[in-house]
């Protein structure tokens, strides 16, 4: 039983966003859509999220504060982009100093859309990234002797997760 | 004989407490985060959630930022277990209150060692903290003492009165700082539970995984062994008396949700003031008294 | 061959030796060889007289003109440092009084007073002389890298090293001769002699500061010589007698003593630094570490807390011992207050001593079995893990050219032993399952039983306020941040041997608690009180040594468990992958500066200092005009 996907903790970082999807996404803390009922919890310490919510786009300033904390997240984790800006770098994207979406900075793995995304979405998403978190969490956990027999047979346990990015996007 | 089967005795309530603590603080801090998040009417996390946070944590791949705080940590899980287990099998309170207080030291220093601002402040708030309450602590035993005569906590439960009448104003001072043990709102300063952030996480902020997940185990083991402490003012020699003991140890929990609700965060300096007033007055009255008594 | 005699006479020999002889590697060898033997005599004098308590007589008139002449030799230096030297004539004049009340003494109404024991050898005594021996011999070991490092950092000071280890020596001899004595008048010229190398070696810097601090310790430790020459001649004229058991005696069969007892508390009280005469021992900082480590912690403070506590039995709930409880108490929680806002190694370490001694003091004014039981534990597990606090702290002064606690964050990279052995030394002063633990258990429930709720609440409160700065301390040692090179080579060997012998003595008295309590202590505490009881039991006791254990044998486990990946910490910035700078506003790098808390408006010194003060001195005022009133109407 992976107890993953029942006690999610996420770390919340805003890139380069007008802070819309931001409160969105308190808004999904709040009694009317309640997400700790999941046992989502916001943390706001990278060393104790599973799931890394960005908002915002990339910068050339924050491009490695990005990393420092998807660094700093402890395995398995999932990357879910909110916001169009998170996407694609969305209103923001022919700025001078915009590199465009987060994934120019950290493997994404779930993509939500909207400007701004709507707490129902963006709770679709977590729960979609909930999923991938789960194939991780499986292919974590199994030994590395196995995982090198399964490469060799060239078949990978990451194509599951490869392929819940493509449907994502 | 008679000895030989009261340390059995003793040993089968410690192995009790080492085997069941975990799983009834679990209950607790899941009935806590359900009743609040009841009074902010929602809907609120199942009551196994703190069991699924802690085996989620412990399966983390372990991550840190030097090699020192893991041990630092399982310093503090090894003494708060401890404390507890002399609690409800050898039953001397001095000696209770001093291994738990190694265990919060060793808690500060895995803060410390990370070198790490948030970590610091947080280390900093949690020794004000164990200052504001360790007076209280101590008059409690000592409160005890001069009471029944005696620092084991099995001949306190038995005692031919209920041992809150004659000290109304220690229960009053050990409420007060029960709310900073329990690191409930308004004294939650060093480090915060689940929603609430604070400097990031205060002493928290550098530990992950399964460290993690052992200091959260540790304070289940803790929380236990104070309604212990409650369960001692309200239990005495009739056979029924335990219920009364439960019950106003599941009271106490309850109001000090209620609390955690209804009051926002203090500042370092007026948690150490009220509390040291509340230790002076309350606790001190009552000690003068119980000495007059004697 | 007699034991206590040769304690005396062999660092006598040592001092003279070393001052003699102007060789820096012969005194280093006289210097160790004198150490080996001095320890190996206390070892020995344990071995002949723990659990055989004696008295000891010394025959004819030669012992007491030799004191005599040496009672003069200290006055005439004394007067020569203070009235001709550095013209502080009045300091000279308290001498003058205390000398001409003894003189008068022994020549007009004592030279009768027949003495029937000079010298008492029990238990205390002999705990006394082994602290003295060990702790005092690894100290003068010590001093010998210590002092070859500090004339080298500090060329201005003039190098008078012979001089430095002839008072050492000297002061290890009067310490002996002081716990060992039983006449009032041989402890008397002891007591000066150790007051007077107190003097010295404060001054040994001879900056200003130096100066002026020897002199504050001189008058402060001379008033209370003036206390105790006008006890020894109250009891002499009133009681004809001279020895400390006779008064003993003499208290315990009701005779109205109080008064003698209340002035020789009085001596002690300025020795051990209890408010308000607390500023000598803070002054007292200015001298080279190995002095604040053997005089101004583990043995002379100790000389009079060492007084206080013979004089138990006759205190208690009279004036002399309410006075001796809440002097000792508010010291006890106004200094260990006022540690928090230091942030000098040194000037904690002394604040906590004075904390210490009040607690000494405390129990030992309480007078009860058990309080008696406290005070001479604490006093052994004090001494122990103070010298070893203030040795590691001089060594970590040294190699990090700064006392401050500040600076002492990396000490666990950078100097791993020593920190090691500065926390062992941290944990022995106040976490249980150390030995200081349990001694402040057992005084809880002294304090509890004599059913005073005011000392109970000071020592609730001190305990909390004890545990904030030591702690602070100890996670400043404990700060992970990983050093270029370690900085352990500049450390002498004998350093080391020092260092490493008392954390290895800390921890294992600390194990052997019980077997210190059963074989030590309780004997000679039961013999006073006529009563013998568990102070703390058995099974507690056993339960302190197996947590012990376990302290020392968890480190083994360091390394244990998972691998684990290494991130860095979260700072105010993007961390530039050190832990030590992050990027700050405008691409600024910004240094990471942590700085613990010292709560200065709740606890600064001049705060504390002038509560404690006031109600020191109003308690003594307070307890000296009762008993006068009582006195002088009879």
């Amino acid at each position: 039983m992976s107890y993953i996907t029942k006690s999610p903790w996420l770390v919340h970082y805003d890139g380069s966003s007008c802070n819309g999807c931001d409160i969105e996404v308190l808004a999904c803390l709040t009694p009317l859509y309640d997400v700790e009922r999941f046992g989502i919890v916001n943390t706001g310490n990278p060393k104790h999220a599973d799931i890394f919510l960005v908002t915002g786009g990339v910068n050339t300033q924050n491009l490695p504060v990005v990393k420092q904390i998807y660094e700093q997240i402890p395995d398995p984790k999932v990357v879910i982009a909110v916001g169009t800006c998170a996407c694609s770098g969305g209103v923001f994207h022919d700025c001078y100093n915009m590199l465009g979406g987060m994934d120019k900075a950290i493997p994404v793995d779930v993509y939500v859309p909207g400007c701004a995304a709507r707490p129902e979405s963006i709770i679709d998403g977590v729960v979609k990234g909930l999923a991938v978190l789960e194939e991780k969490q499986k292919a974590m956990a199994i030994p590395v002797k196995e995982k090198q027999a399964l490469r060799e047979k060239e078949l990978e346990p990451g194509v599951a997760v490869n392929k819940s990015q493509e449907a994502g996007k | 004989m008679c000895d030989m089967a009261v340390n059995i005795g003793n040993i089968v309530l410690g192995i009790a407490y080492l085997v069941l603590a975990p799983l009834i603080g679990g209950l607790l801090a899941g009935i806590d985060r359900k009743i609040s998040a009841r009074m902010q009417r929602r809907v609120g996390p199942p009551i196994m959630q703190p069991f699924y946070d802690v085996f989620k944590l412990w399966d983390k791949q372990p991550v840190a930022v030097n090699k020192a705080q893991r041990f630092y940590i399982r310093g503090f899980l090894l003494f708060a277990v401890l404390s507890g287990f002399f609690f409800f099998a050898h039953g001397d309170l001095l000696l209770v209150i001093f291994t738990l207080t190694i265990a919060s030291v060793c808690f500060v220093i895995a803060a410390y060692a990370s070198n790490s601002p948030y970590s610091q402040v947080g280390a900093e708030r949690e020794l004000a903290q164990t200052m504001a309450y360790e007076p209280m602590m101590l008059l409690v035993a000592l409160g005890f003492y001069l009471h029944c005569g005696t620092f084991d906590a099995k001949e306190i439960v038995q005692s031919s009165a209920m041992n809150f009448i004659y000290m109304p104003g220690i229960f009053i001072g050990l409420c007060y700082i029960l709310l900073i043990k329990f690191r409930k709102s308004p004294f939650d300063l060093s480090m915060s539970h689940e929603v609430h952030q604070e400097l990031i996480q205060g002493a928290l902020t550098e530990i992950s995984g399964p460290t993690l997940a052992m200091i959260e185990l540790a304070h289940w083991y803790e929380n236990v062994l104070l309604l212990g402490f409650v369960y001692l003012f309200f239990t005495w020699s009739p056979v029924w008396s335990p219920v009364v003991g439960l019950a106003m140890c599941a009271f106490t929990y309850f109001s000090d949700i209620v609390v955690d609700n209804c009051c926002s965060r203090v500042k370092w300096e007026h948690m150490l003031s009220s509390a040291w007033v509340v230790t002076l007055v309350a606790g001190f009255a009552n000690v003068a008294f119980l000495m007059y008594m004697r | 061959m007699f034991l206590p005699g040769l304690l005396i006479v062999v660092p006598l020999l040592a001092a003279l030796l070393v001052f003699c002889i102007r060789s820096g590697g012969a005194r280093n060898f006289i210097t160790i060889i004198a150490a080996v033997a001095t320890m190996a005599l206390s070892v020995a004098t344990a071995a002949t007289y723990l659990g055989q308590p004696c008295f000891v007589s010394l025959p004819g008139e030669l012992p007491s003109t030799v004191i005599m002449a040496v009672d003069i030799i200290v006055a005439l230096a004394i007067f020569y440092y203070t009235m001709v030297k550095f013209k502080r004539c009045w300091i000279g004049l308290l001498e003058l009084l205390q000398l001409a009340m003894i003189l008068w003494f022994e020549h007009g109404a004592g030279h009768g007073i027949k003495v029937a024991a000079d010298l008492a050898i029990d238990n205390f005594a002999v705990i006394m002389v082994l602290i003295a021996g060990i702790i005092g011999s690894l100290i003068a070991i010590f001093s010998n890298g210590y002092m070859e490092e500090f004339q080298k950092e500090h060329p201005e000071v003039e190098d008078r090293r012979p001089f430095f280890f002839f008072v050492i020596f000297l002061f290890l001899s009067a310490m002996f001769g002081l716990v060992l004595s039983n006449n009032l008048l041989f402890m008397y010229t002891f007591w000066e002699i150790t007051s007077f190398s107190s003097f010295l070696l404060i001054g040994y810097t001879q900056t200003e500061e130096a100066i002026n601090n020897s002199f504050k310790a001189l008058w402060m430790n001379l008033l209370g010589g003036v206390a105790f020459a006008a006890a020894i001649v109250w009891l002499g004229v009133q009681y004809q007698t001279v020895e400390l058991s006779a008064l003993l005696k003499l208290g315990q069969g009701a005779k109205p003593v109080e008064m003698i007892v209340a002035l020789l508390v009085f001596c002690g009280f300025t020795k051990a630094a209890m408010m308000p005469f607390s500023g000598w021992l803070l002054g007292a900082m200015v001298a080279p570490t190995p002095t604040s480590a053997l005089l101004h912690s583990s043995t002379m403070v100790k000389a009079g807390v060492f007084l206080i506590i013979k004089l138990c039995p006759l205190l208690g709930v009279n004036h002399a011992g309410m006075m001796t409880m809440f002097v000792g108490g508010i010291t006890f929680f106004f200094a260990s207050c006022a540690a928090i806002s230091q942030s000098d190694g040194k000037r904690v370490l002394a604040y906590s001593t004075i904390s210490n001694l009040g607690l000494i003091v405390l129990c030992a004014g309480i007078g009860s079995y058990a309080a008696a039981w406290t005070a001479v534990m604490l006093v052994i597990f004090h001494a122990i893990s103070k010298s070893l606090m203030f040795l590691s702290v001089g060594t970590a002064e040294q190699q990090l050219e700064s006392r401050n606690i500040e600076s002492f964050d990396g000490m666990f990279c950078a100097l791993p032993n020593l920190a090691r052995c500065m926390i062992i030394g941290i944990c022995g002063m106040f976490l249980a399952p150390f030995g200081m633990l349990i001694s402040k258990w057992a005084a809880m429930k002294s304090v509890a039983d004599a059913g005073n709720p005011v000392l109970l609440l000071m020592l609730a409160f001190g305990s909390a306020t004890t545990l904030f700065y030591w702690t602070k301390w100890l996670g400043k040692i404990a700060a992970y941040v990983p050093a270029e090179k370690s900085r352990e080579p500049g450390i002498h060997g004998v350093q080391w041997l020092a260092l490493k012998a008392l954390s290895i003595l800390t921890i294992l008295a600390c194990v052997a608690f019980p077997l210190l309590s059963q074989h030590g202590v309780t004997p000679y505490v039961s013999a006073i009180y006529n009563t013998t009881a568990d102070v703390i039991s058995r099974s507690n006791l056993l339960i302190m040594s197996v947590m012990a254990v376990l302290i020392v044998l968890l480190p083994l486990g360091f390394s244990a468990g998972q691998k684990q990946k290494m991130v860095v910490t979260n700072l105010a910035g993007e961390n530039t992958g050190d832990n030590l700078s992050y990027r700050g506003v405008a691409g600024k790098t910004v240094q990471v500066s942590l700085r613990n808390w010292y709560l200065e408006d709740w606890f600064g010194e001049a705060k504390m200092q002038r509560y404690g003060f006031g109600l020191s001195l109003l308690c003594m005022i307070l307890a000296f005009a009762m008993m006068g009133g009582g006195v002088f109407h009879v």
